[in-house]
């Protein structure tokens, strides 16, 4: 009683927090070297990500578990304007880097910046988006997800499920890529989809917006949204406006785990960001050391992956470590 | 009569104190600071090529700092500028494609659309007395849900159809988004409009009478009425040169890209602000020039390419910006203080 009343006094927690962490990455790192013996060259990445954004971070992790595997300088810069976006690549051009790993979300931004890279040799992998233009750009290989094919899986699996009326929730207007996700979904899916916008950078509106939406139409059964953070958004409104439907969700993260384990969601789709910035990495140093390339012209898919209640426990630890 | 009692309105200056009272000698002075330190800590940063890019990057700033420098000298704000430059390629594009137009059409439709946004802004100003932070804060949000909205209604999706392949496409790239090559390294038409832009504001701020008029509008508008200086025709003219600026801006953005993205330019209006705030624009009004806030662009320029040449973590640019945007002003502040204090 004593000694638990100490360690309460002193403040301790002898699980989880920042000591814990560290304790995971010194043991990561400890395994930290290159295990090539090419010279250290240096690729760059540059991608459409906002600030901060916790899917970006996985993929930039996946990038650098792999530059550090093949001795390469890795660098990473982002911006969310297509213009900007275009500058950079522009900017490393410029630098001379070895190899650029690009995502061609806005692709007409991108053509000319790209056509640059060519011009100066440099061999540029694609990621993410712009599944349809990478190799009219010139690109190596494309890795990501094709978003309708993703869609695609999330309307079989709901009518697997049995569901019939689900909402689809965008929280990014004007981004294409949500767009297709839904259209996909609604293609394959036998009941009744509806799309919802709301404002992703403000998550009490998020949560509002889904309220209302459950509130006013009592019989969509499954709601799906488009990220992980708002599927948590998702489940408090559901509860707020005493709905029962399903919540199923694009992405992972931890809490999704967690929450696919206590069955608070049905499904996670996943499309695996570290392999994403992992492979793309990886094929760069192949094609600069072998000239191999990936695909066949064709883009290499990492996603769909429908993940469900029986993955989650195995996943768990990979999503605390930021690798899924 | 001696000659020791001249009067001190004719008394010279010396070149020094002259140079010391400019506002954008702290513009000047932060740019080759920025120079020298990216010139030492990235090895790329002097190549010709870098330094075009880093030129780019500060123009399609700096055709937006001119205007709402100006516009700051007045003593007016624009919070709706960075979504009007969407705005106005989304009016050019989505006319062009929707009515099967010559893009030149578009272009010109485009003006007109985007002058009349700059016109209702400055008449909604002018009639409502409403400070212009409020005026063009409700313009700015408007706009947004325009841009998203018609965008969607019109073209089905939330960015246009390419109009790469219309008529009069490759005349417009020419002069609004082309390349011109000088000993082999290619520079952008946009660093031509910026620095036309440069000197014709500079020409009507020190050289003509409505470059009096703004400094008075922005000084103090009550007392420029009462001596006879049209205050609401200043107040909207300003406002249609940061249209004019968004113009040549979306242009430039179409044409570069052919297809325009409706969400995009949220957030810009405010680096514009920052640019002609370091460029030595005071925030209520009345001083300030056009030459500082291209310096102000520069320094732009040259800190967010700078930070790629120099292989930093991207994450931490606007820590930097914002820490120069301080310093920048603190400057200016210090440096008018002595140079008032030595007069």
């Amino acid at each position: 009683m004593a000694a638990v009343l100490g360690a309460t006094i002193t403040g301790c927690s002898s699980t989880g927090g920042k000591r814990a962490e560290d304790a995971r990455k010194a043991s990561a790192e400890a395994q930290g070297k290159a295990a090539v013996n090419t010279p250290r060259w240096t690729f760059a990445m540059v991608t459409h990500s906002g600030d901060g954004d916790s899917f970006w971070d996985i993929v930039q992790s996946g990038a650098r578990q792999a530059a550090v595997k093949d001795n390469i300088n890795f660098l990473y810069a982002h911006d969310d304007q297509a213009q900007q976006q275009a500058q950079l690549v522009q900017s490393y051009i410029d630098k001379k880097v070895d190899g650029l790993i690009v995502t061609l979300a806005k692709p007409d931004a991108m053509k000319g910046v790209m056509a640059n890279a060519k011009k100066a040799g440099i061999p540029v992998i694609t990621v993410n988006s712009g599944s349809a233009e990478s190799k009219e750009f010139g690109a190596l290989s494309h890795i990501g997800q094709d978003e309708e094919i993703a869609g695609e899986a999330v309307g079989e699996e709901l009518t697997k499920r049995g569901r019939k009326k689900a909402l689809c929730v965008l929280h990014e207007q004007g981004n294409v890529g949500h767009e297709q996700r839904c259209a996909g979904a609604k293609k394959t899916f036998k009941g009744d989809l509806q799309n919802l916008y709301v404002d992703g950078t403000n998550m009490p509106d998020v949560q509002a917006g889904i309220g209302a939406k459950l509130q006013a139409d009592s019989a969509i059964d499954t709601v799906i949204t488009l990220g992980a953070p708002f599927a948590d958004a998702a489940v408090k409104a559901k509860k707020d406006a005493g709905s029962e439907a399903e919540v199923d969700t694009f992405d992972l993260n931890e809490d999704v785990a967690r929450g696919l384990q206590a069955k608070t969601y049905g499904f996670a789709v996943d499309q695996q960001p570290y392999l994403q910035g992992y492979e793309a990495v990886d094929l760069l140093w192949l094609y600069r050391y072998n000239a191999n390339v990936l695909g066949g012209g064709r883009p290499v898919l990492t996603g769909p992956q429908i993940i469900t209640e029986k993955d989650a426990g195995a996943l768990l630890e990979y999503t605390q470590r930021g690798t899924r | 009569m001696s000659t020791a009692t001249v009067d001190e309105r004719l008394l010279r200056t010396s070149v020094w104190k002259k140079l010391l009272s400019r506002p954008e000698l702290g513009a000047v002075m932060g740019a080759v600071a920025v120079f020298v330190f990216f010139s030492f800590a990235a090895d790329s940063f002097l190549r010709m090529s870098s330094l075009s890019t880093v030129l780019y990057a500060a123009s399609t700033l700096g055709i937006m700092a001119v205007p709402v420098a100006l516009l700051m000298i007045g003593g007016e704000f624009d919070l709706s500028a960075g979504v009007l430059v969407t705005s106005s390629a989304l009016a050019s594009s989505m006319f062009s494609y929707q009515m099967t137009a010559n893009v030149w059409v578009g272009v010109f439709v485009s003006l007109l659309v985007t002058l009349g946004i700059g016109i209702f802004n400055g008449f909604m100003l002018t009639r409502t007395q409403l400070p212009s932070f409020i005026v063009t804060l409700g313009t700015f949000l408007m706009l947004t849900g325009l841009n998203l909205g018609l965008t969607k209604l019109i073209s089905g999706t939330v960015q246009t159809k390419s109009i790469a392949d219309m008529e009069g496409f490759s005349s417009a790239q020419t002069v609004f988004a082309s390349e011109i090559s000088i000993g082999g390294v290619n520079f952008k038409i946009t660093i031509l409009w910026w620095l036309a832009l440069v000197a014709l504001a500079t020409w009507i701020l020190l050289r003509t009478r409505w470059g009096n008029w703004i400094f008075a509008v922005g000084g103090n508008g009550d007392a420029a009425r009462a001596v006879g200086v049209p205050v609401t025709k200043t107040r909207i003219g300003l406002y249609m040169a940061v249209a004019f600026g968004a113009w040549i801006s979306g242009q430039h953005l179409l044409f570069s890209f052919a297809r325009v993205q409706s969400g995009e330019g949220v957030g810009n209006e405010l680096i514009y602000i920052v640019a002609a705030v370091i460029g030595g624009c005071l925030i209520t009004g009345g001083y300030g020039s056009a030459i500082g806030s291209a310096f102000g662009a520069l320094i732009f320029g040259m800190v967010s390419k700078g930070i790629v040449f120099a292989e930093w973590n991207a994450d931490w640019y606007k820590f930097f910006l914002g820490a120069m945007l301080l310093l920048a002003t603190l400057l200016n502040h210090w440096v008018r203080k002595r140079a008032e204090a030595t007069k």
